[in-house]
């Protein structure tokens, strides 16, 4: 369990307490261990860890004399969204304070002739969508979270969802960015164009896990909603032939809005969860989705059911109604509650592979699960070939903890192995700083030392995340113990 | 085809050493255009031309990887045998443009505001930094949030963030069938059609006004593109191929003077900067070029009220400063990424920004 940090000076403490209370309102400001509980992690429970103080700032300018603060004390700053991330990424820093930014949720204006949406970073990423609707535009990225995580949040982790393949990452659809440096001096990034003068500077920020800047406000790039989209579903009895299918699909010459695979386990977990009709006897199943005018969704409907035919599909079903696409979407948007419910706990992966592989990379991990004695359930973005195993293990117990860990590093590096990378969406966080030497060599996670220093010289933000520091761990006082390993939740 | 990828690396080492600039040079196609002209004298030049080839391609992964050296041309071809293609559209310059030089000054064409950019097109590339290390970012896969974008950070760059050695991009399908219509409309009106239709659910992929009239190219499946020409009506133009070629390979009659060419990158529904003399707005309003000269000052100003920037493109004084200013806390933080990626400030020094 969490041991709180005795290290840092109790007088450190008092003067940030003293500082905040003169900027921040009492109710701002969480000081007790019981309420600070709800932070202590993301929804990567297993990594825990209490911070000095927790607080929720208002405003902008609050944000930022909360880091000039911080900055005169050298206190570490940990930004947090919403806490959905799976990477332990706004776990808290045990000397430094989380900095909540949830009660900055407006959505500020949508632009609808220019098709864009600026909204503080506390902002769910589906009330955009929601905002945006009686424009008839919505926001793409759709991360399975989307009714709890925040947009800063998905700025901070690059997120994906089940449409990227089409409409792109988060990297795609953000046009600009406010954001307070660590001094809290504000920099806009980007601009209402669609390129900025000089340095691209969003694109180290966006997927830059809160070690680069605050971001305090996002314009967003929104889409017109289609016309009509359809899922079209398809049960076989080998994921040989679902992932030959996704092949021949992309061989057509169609990019469908969604295409998603989800293994035998998985399916069968998600069917007893939603009831969505899915084949609970199929080896694999295959979720795709065209989306277009009505016409172009006809076309392809139809050219896509002729290739699953050909494929060997033994169950095929094509949505008929908005109802019964969300209800084929809601089994594989709920597989990881779904897969939860399975055992006690799960540990989800996050790997992206090249797609041929997929039949591959499945059989492996089948092969390991049998070796840790472990049960997995496998989702795959298909269309991307990101890939995510589902560990199911028993948290209570310290040994299946660690062969749940080994298991999930082996996962990471066989994914590398195959050409691919430890994470396609999640991103690192303190999580997977162990298997970042196995993607990266000492020369790239030096040069990303020297580009998070160029933003950040102190190392205050987020410290101890995102990329293993080699070259200043001396120097550095508080790397939380045991880089890429599991420290809470143990007992 | 050959990998040079080692003599690079002994360049970049030497030139580290004795403190000799390096002028980064693809197939020539862009040395002077979008940067500044820096004295050569002292400069090195670092050829990448012969460093060339498709390394990979795997059409059914929608990847393809190839030297920073290769010929647009030569990747064009391979993919029209796929029937794949760069969605980006990016100017070959009769055949002279490379992939990384592409990538280095974020080159994209008409349909880039729906197809995305070559910046949005990067996988992974691989890099000699200022260190004369080679360097591998990003990866070969649609998604990887492993480190820092260092892959996207490359576009816009100019060569002075590295020696950029390799790039991975996601190709995407032929479109199976394209219609442009044509309108005979002044410049405000064309803006005024372009800004409805970009929220119109439709396969709209292209929409350009230039000299009087306005196109609009829908790309797409069939049908879709059939029944939208239909509804939208306006004139089909034919051989619309080869005015899209002209636009996005600067040889449209619009292009072909010799006056100085800004590139006005901005928000694309502020109003048309007619006070500036002749323009041709691309990518729905959010790209405009404008001919002739001009008083820098005041187009800083109409691009920042737009949201946006201007830098000056091709001709013109190219000794002063050609892209758009940053402000203080921008510009320091330019120099500390510089030097996070080339310390010693040997990567096409002064082409980007005279302090940079
Ligand atoms: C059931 C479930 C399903 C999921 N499905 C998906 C999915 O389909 N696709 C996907 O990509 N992810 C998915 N995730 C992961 C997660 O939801 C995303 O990573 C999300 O973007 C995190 O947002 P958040 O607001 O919860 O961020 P948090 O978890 O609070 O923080 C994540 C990171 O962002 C940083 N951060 C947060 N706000 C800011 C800010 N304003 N400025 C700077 N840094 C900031 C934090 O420091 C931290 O490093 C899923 C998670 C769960 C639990």
């Amino acid at each position: 369990m969490h041991t709180p940090s005795n290290s840092a000076p109790a007088q450190v403490r008092a003067q940030l307490l003293q500082k905040l209370s003169e900027v921040l309102p009492a109710d701002a400001i969480i000081d007790e261990t019981e309420a600070q509980r709800p932070f202590e992690c993301d929804a990567l429970t297993l990594y825990r860890e209490l911070p000095l103080l927790v607080v929720l700032p208002s405003s902008v300018e609050q944000v930022q004399q909360i880091l000039q603060i911080c900055q005169a004390l050298s206190v570490p700053v940990v930004p947090r969204g919403s806490g959905t991330g799976l990477c332990a990424g706004s776990m808290p820093h045990p000397e430094g304070i989380v900095l909540g930014l949830s009660k900055l949720n407006r959505i500020i204006e949508i632009d609808a002739l220019a098709c864009t949406a600026r909204v503080q970073p506390g902002v769910s990423n589906l009330s955009i969508s929601q905002a945006a609707k009686a424009f008839g535009l919505y926001y793409a990225p759709d991360p399975s979270s989307q009714i709890a995580c925040s947009i800063g949040g998905n700025i901070a982790e690059n997120s994906g969802g089940v449409h990227c393949l089409k409409y792109g990452l988060t990297v795609h659809n953000v046009l600009s960015l406010e954001v307070l440096s660590v001094t809290g001096e504000p920099m806009t990034l980007g601009g209402q164009g669609l390129d900025s003068p000089g340095f691209d500077l969003l694109a180290p920020l966006i997927g830059s896990e809160g070690l680069l800047a605050v971001v305090t406000e996002i314009t967003v790039k929104l889409l017109p909603i289609p016309e009509l989209a359809r899922v079209i579903m398809a049960g076989f009895d080998s994921v040989d032939n679902a992932g030959n299918a996704v092949s021949d699909i992309i061989g057509a010459g169609i990019i469908p809005a969604g295409l998603e695979l989800m293994d035998a386990l998985a399916i069968q977990a998600a069917e007893d969860f939603v009831h969505a009709g899915y084949p609970r006897d199929a080896a694999a199943l295959l979720l795709c989705e065209v989306d277009g005018t009505v016409e172009e969704v006809e076309t392809h409907i139809a050219r896509v059911n002729q290739l699953f035919e050909a494929a060997g599909a033994t169950t095929i079903r094509v949505s008929q109604s908005e109802t019964e696409r969300e209800l084929l979407w809601r089994g594989r948007k709920s597989a990881f509650p779904a897969v939860g419910r399975l055992a006690p706990d799960y540990y989800c992966m996050d790997g992206t592979i090249p797609r041929g592989q997929v039949a591959y990379v499945l059989g492996e991990i089948a092969r390991l699960g049998a070796e840790y004695g472990l049960r997995v359930a496998n989702v795959f973005h298909a269309g991307d070939g990101n890939l995510h195993p589902l560990i199911l293990f028993d948290a209570g117990d310290p040994n299946d903890i660690r062969k749940a860990e080994e298991f999930g590093a082996k996962i990471l590096e066989l994914s590398v192995a195959v050409g691919g990378c430890i994470t396609g969406e999640h991103g690192v966080g303190l999580e997977k700083l162990g298997q970042m030497p196995s993607q990266f060599s000492e020369q790239e996670l030096l040069q990303f030392e020297e580009i998070k220093a160029a933003f950040d010289p102190q190392l205050m933000l987020n410290p101890g995340k995102g990329i293993p520091i080699l070259k200043r761990c001396q120097e550095y006082r508080a790397l939380p113990a045991r880089h890429g390993h599991m420290h809470g939740g143990e007992s | 085809m050959s990998d040079r990828g080692a003599e690079i690396v002994d360049t970049v080492a030497q030139a580290l050493a004795s403190k000799t600039p390096l002028s980064i040079n693809g197939g020539g196609s862009k040395t002077n255009i979008l940067g500044r002209s820096v004295s050569s004298d002292e400069f090195q030049t670092l050829e990448l031309g012969q460093h060339s080839g498709i390394i990979d391609y795997h059409p059914a992964e929608l990847v393809l990887t190839a030297r920073a050296g290769t010929p647009l041309t030569e990747i064009n071809a391979a993919l029209a045998n796929e029937e794949q293609m760069l969605a980006f559209e990016p100017p070959t310059f009769g055949g002279r443009a490379t992939l990384g030089g592409t990538l280095a000054c974020n080159m994209s064409g008409p349909a880039r505001p729906w197809s995305g950019s070559v910046r949005d097109m990067v996988l992974g590339v691989q890099l000699v930094n200022g260190k004369a290390e080679l360097l591998n970012f990003g990866g070969q896969v649609m998604k990887n949030v492993a480190g820092y974008d260092v892959s996207r950070l490359q576009a816009g760059a100019l060569g002075t963030l590295g020696v950029i050695t390799q790039v991975s991009l996601k190709v995407l399908p032929l479109a199976e069938h394209s219609v442009t219509l044509v309108y005979e409309v002044d410049a405000q009106q064309a803006l005024k059609i372009m800004n409805e239709r970009r929220s119109a659910a439709k396969p709209l992929n292209a929409a350009c006004w230039v000299q009087g009239f306005l196109y609009l190219r829908l790309s797409g499946a069939q049908p879709a593109v059939t029944q939208t020409a239909k509804v939208w009506g306006g004139e089909e133009m034919p051989n619309a191929d080869e005015f899209w070629q002209k636009i996005r390979e600067f040889e449209h009659p619009f292009f072909t003077s010799d006056h100085a060419l800004w590139r006005f990158s901005q928000g694309p529904t502020a109003a048309v900067q007619s006070e500036f003399g002749d323009i041709l707005l691309d990518w729905g309003g959010a790209q405009r070029w404008l001919r002739g000269e001009q008083q820098r000052d005041d187009l800083v100003k109409s691009a920042e009220d737009a949201g946006g920037h201007v830098g000056l493109y091709r001709g013109g004084d190219r000794t002063g400063e050609v892209n758009h200013p940053v402000n203080t806390v921008q510009k320091a933080l330019h120099q500390r990424l510089k030097h996070a990626l080339d310390p010693a400030g040997i990567f096409n020094p002064g082409r980007l920004y005279s302090w940079m």
